[in-house]
């Protein structure tokens, strides 16, 4: 099993949570170690609930675990919530001047720090999470300097005086836990390596320039606006023009005009937003403009929860706008992956000129990852497609929409003397001159579907087909596409160390889905199972509807939180003990 | 990316902007006037037409892209000025014109053309308004006057219609025009100042429908139009004057430039990152260094 530790900090919004956790963040990945977070929140800007979960360890952590080693309650309300996530070697930091302990399970250590007695409480009223933070590091077998580095940058912006405080106040509940508490039986280990720490709306929107995205437009939505915020802060820095437009109409139309005049150009929304652009994506589809947009999914339907994760937004990507053409669909399998992908999908959009979707979700976009920096490339292969950007050579009547084998036009970018041509949402012929005024021709209208069309074959050879990973002849083969990846994986580990052997097919490309080469996969498998974050089985009835493929069972969930491990470890185990084909875990932890 | 540009400067005629198809706008239609007035300003600055792009929405009037031999760009019905202010910031150095309808404009388009006032975005919109929608076959349109008798409202509106110019002077328009499609001379004089004008330019021409809108016809207006320029008194620099003047219809409904002002910076002139150069001719690839604050600040 994966040596891990995890840390829950929990709070009401405003008490200042988010902190601790960059802290924590900072220390672990200077130390070489990797790590996951996942913070679980209300849409509330002061009061309510919010947790935080941080998960570290020297090897890859994939997700948020299903335990906790350390519970640091910021109110009453966090300590009975999750004191029963702590497990036998755990501890609970927690103010004994406010919060009153829970019932614990054995072997948990509660650890009350009297914060009044150690900070004057009048004049800093996040206190207690600064103690705690010191009080936890020195736990955790963690040398103080590697805290007071942090905690100066921090707060680096603020005067010495602060700075002096929080160090002070951490240096206090360091010494008073090497006094009073039982340091933890796992000292954090410490490795050669430095790691980046990544959101996933970081992710993607670095992704984008590193895609050479010169043009980016968004309206706020959760949990799409980090993408937004990294984009609107670095614009300058990185010559990126980032608009923030009046609606998601606005912001897809003035994507595809940016596209047109030659720039590569991305936005970003949630559920309800790209609901507003599906008009704009077939506009982009029948003008054969390259757009890249990303749906950040988030629970749904309508204004759904606005802070929950889901994988729900899978129909409305294969049908959103109307009428048939080529498109390419892409779900990131982490927050790494939310990196890579944005130029894959931006040369097979440029290529064949298409628009191009990124299905992520909030469990990626606003989750973090530590990731080795080497593996962010911020020099990707850039492949435009073909494209005329001057006159020198002689040519031919320019026709915009030429009809060829492979279904590519070549694009003239607009400015070009003696290119002069009309794009239209209107079905045209190939020189872009409306054929819906004429009388029904026929001839015109297959002939230009046909050519978009043929376009589908060049994208599908472009992409990979999925592969297995795990021992060939499993037991149990889970199927998952996008961001349960990390989950799925940890889970099948985990299933292997109970007697089970299991391997995992994870789906990265959705549009084109290389039907042929999973059903290859799957002829022999033993017992499959589709695990997704939705309640109908979206991407079940999807492989049904393209290969007649069902699996023996499904695991969904559709409450709002991510999948748990120990959630499908429960769930095959049930199944291959023939009690159901259908297991939608209970989250244990109302947060 | 570079667009090289290696043909020998050429002086612009009239055939130069004549579009690959005629228009197919029913014989008589106010939106003929239009074309040839466009065509003609455009002549007169000598605007080549490669740097050009003309962008609509849908309808009638936007079958418009068509008929010039420009870089068009036919939209979707609305969606033209949220396209255009896209392929502006990515290509400052064309010049943008944007053409539409009522319906295109003040309807369905209505939230894109308040919110491209407010950010002087430097293109030209030039709106066909016939207070109707023709191309669906005679509707009321938000410039439909109230009681106007249509086939969705055979009873006659009861609904107030927009008034463009004032919405656009409220809105922060830095140039507001309205033509009438018949006055040639003036509609071409009023194209050309709008082309010219630095930021958003917010022309509505009267461009009578002769097959669904019996209210509002050429015969119908003639008499009614008067030049704001033939009025000594008027100072088009004064806000209040013009919205005013705006207000005015029935017996005298004024025509010309009601407003002009220079001093607003252009959306594409407000963003440093355009100041190596409109961004298509700019390097995709981020500088090394660059690159590397960014992975330094994950640190």
């Amino acid at each position: 099993m994966r040596q891990s530790f995890a840390v829950g900090i929990g709070g009401a919004a405003g008490q200042g949570v988010a902190t601790p956790g960059d802290i924590f963040a900072k220390v672990f990945s200077r130390r070489g170690l990797h790590l996951n977070a996942y913070n679980a929140y209300q849409s509330i800007i002061r009061g309510g609930h919010t947790f935080l979960t941080i998960r570290t360890g020297p090897e890859k952590i994939s997700n948020m675990g299903d335990h906790l080693d350390l519970l640091i309650p910021l109110n009453q309300d966090t300590m009975d919530r999750h004191l029963s996530l702590l497990t036998a070697g755990g501890a609970c930091l927690y103010n004994s001047d406010l919060i009153k302990p829970g019932a614990a399970a054995a072997g948990v250590q509660l650890c009350p720090i009297p914060v009044s007695e150690l900070a004057d409480i009048s004049k800093n009223k996040v206190a207690q999470n600064t103690l705690a933070i010191g009080a936890a590091l020195s736990m955790m077998g963690i040398g103080f300097p590697a805290l007071e580095s942090v905690l100066a940058e921090q707060f680096r912006k603020k005067p010495q005086a602060v700075i002096d405080e929080n160090v002070n106040l951490a240096r206090a509940g360091y010494d008073y836990a090497s006094q009073h508490f039982k340091p933890f039986a796992w000292p954090l280990p410490m490795t050669e390596m430095k790691y980046a720490v990544l959101s996933g709306n970081g992710a993607l929107a670095m992704g984008g320039a590193a895609a050479g995205v010169k043009f980016y437009s968004a309206y706020p939505m959760s949990p799409s606006t980090g993408v937004l915020h990294w984009f609107a802060e670095h614009a300058r820095k990185a010559e990126i023009m980032v608009r923030q437009v009046e609606d998601e109409i606005g912001v897809i139309n003035m994507a595809i005009g940016a596209a047109h005049a030659g720039v590569r150009a991305m936005c970003a929304t949630s559920g309800g937003g790209f609901a507003l652009m599906s008009e704009g994506l077939g506009l982009a589809a029948q003008a054969e403009i390259p757009i890249v947009v990303i749906d950040c999914q988030r629970a749904g339907p309508s204004t759904g929860v606005p802070t929950k994760t889901e994988q729900g937004d899978l129909w409305q990507m294969l049908g959103a706008a109307f009428g048939d053409y080529p498109r390419v669909i892409a779900a990131p399998l982490d927050i790494a992956d939310c990196f890579k992908l944005i130029p894959e999908i931006f040369n097979i959009a440029d290529r064949f000129q298409c628009p191009g979707i990124v299905l992520c979700d909030l469990l990626l976009s606003e989750g973090r990852l530590s990731v080795d920096p080497k593996e962010i490339n911020f020099y990707p292969e850039i492949d435009r497609g073909e494209l005329i950007t001057s006159n020198g050579a002689p040519h031919e009547a320019y026709k915009r929409y030429k009809i060829t084998e492979s279904g590519v036009s070549p694009r003239a970018i607009p400015g070009i003397p003696g290119f002069t041509h009309v794009v239209s949402s209107d079905e045209h012929d190939e020189d872009g001159i409306l054929i819906s005024d004429e009388y029904t021709n026929v001839a015109k209208r297959r002939a230009m579907m046909e050519k978009r069309m043929r376009k589908v074959d060049g994208i599908a050879a472009s992409v990979p087909p999925p592969q297995l990973s795990g021992p060939a002849n499993a037991d149990v083969t889970l199927i998952g596409w996008g961001s349960t990846y990390g989950v799925i994986d940890e889970a099948c580990e985990l299933l292997r160390e109970a007697g089970i052997s299991a391997n995992h097919l994870p789906i990265r490309w959705l549009v084109p889905l290389h039907g042929d080469a999973i059903l290859d996969l799957l002829k022999n498998a033993k017992h499959t199972i589709i695990v997704e974050n939705n309640f109908s089985g979206q991407f079940a009835r999807y492989l049904r509807s393209e290969t007649s493929y069902v699996p023996n069972g499904h695991i969904r969930k559709y409450d709002g939180e991510p999948f748990m491990p120990h959630h499908i470890v429960e769930a095959v185990k049930e199944q291959l003990a023939g009690n159901t084909t259908l297991s939608v875990p209970t989250h244990e932890v109302m947060v | 990316m570079a667009t090289t540009d290696v043909a020998a400067p050429k002086t612009m005629a009239m055939a130069d902007f004549k579009g690959r198809v005629s228009p197919d706008w029913c014989p008589g239609c106010g939106d003929f006037g239009v074309l040839a007035a466009v065509q003609k300003a455009l002549v007169e600055l000598q605007i080549p037409n490669h740097q050009v792009a003309t962008i609509s929405g849908i309808g009638c009037s936007s079958n418009f892209p068509g008929f010039i031999e420009t870089y068009g760009m036919h939209t979707l019905h609305g969606r033209s000025l949220a396209v255009a202010t896209g392929f502006k910031m990515a290509n400052h150095g064309m010049t943008v014109l944007v053409t539409g309808g009522d319906g295109d404009g003040f309807g369905i388009g209505g939230n894109h053309f308040i919110h491209t006032m407010r950010r002087n975005v430097d293109l030209t919109y030039i709106v066909m308004d016939n207070q109707i929608y023709g191309l669906t076959t005679g509707q009321t349109s938000p410039t439909s006057r109230l009681g106007m008798k249509t086939k969705s409202m055979p009873f006659g509106s009861v609904e107030a219609p927009i008034n463009p110019i004032s919405l656009a002077l409220a809105a922060g328009a830095t140039f507001v025009a309205r033509g009438f499609s018949a006055e040639q001379k003036h509609l071409t004089e009023l194209l050309k100042q709008a082309i010219e004008h630095k930021g958003f330019a917010f022309l509505d021409v009267f461009s009578p429908c002769v097959t669904y809108n019996h209210d509002n016809t050429f015969q119908w207006f003639r008499p009614r139009v008067k030049k704001l320029e033939e009025n000594p008194g008027y100072d088009s620099t004064d806000w209040v004057m013009a919205m005013e003047k705006s207000t005015l219809w029935g017996d005298e409904i004024p025509i010309g430039k009601f407003f002009e002002r220079t001093d607003v910076p252009t959306l594409h002139g407000s963003e440093p990152v355009l100041n190596a150069g409109p961004l298509v001719h700019q390097d995709i690839r981020l500088p090394k260094d660059v690159a590397q604050s960014f992975i330094d600040e994950l640190m």
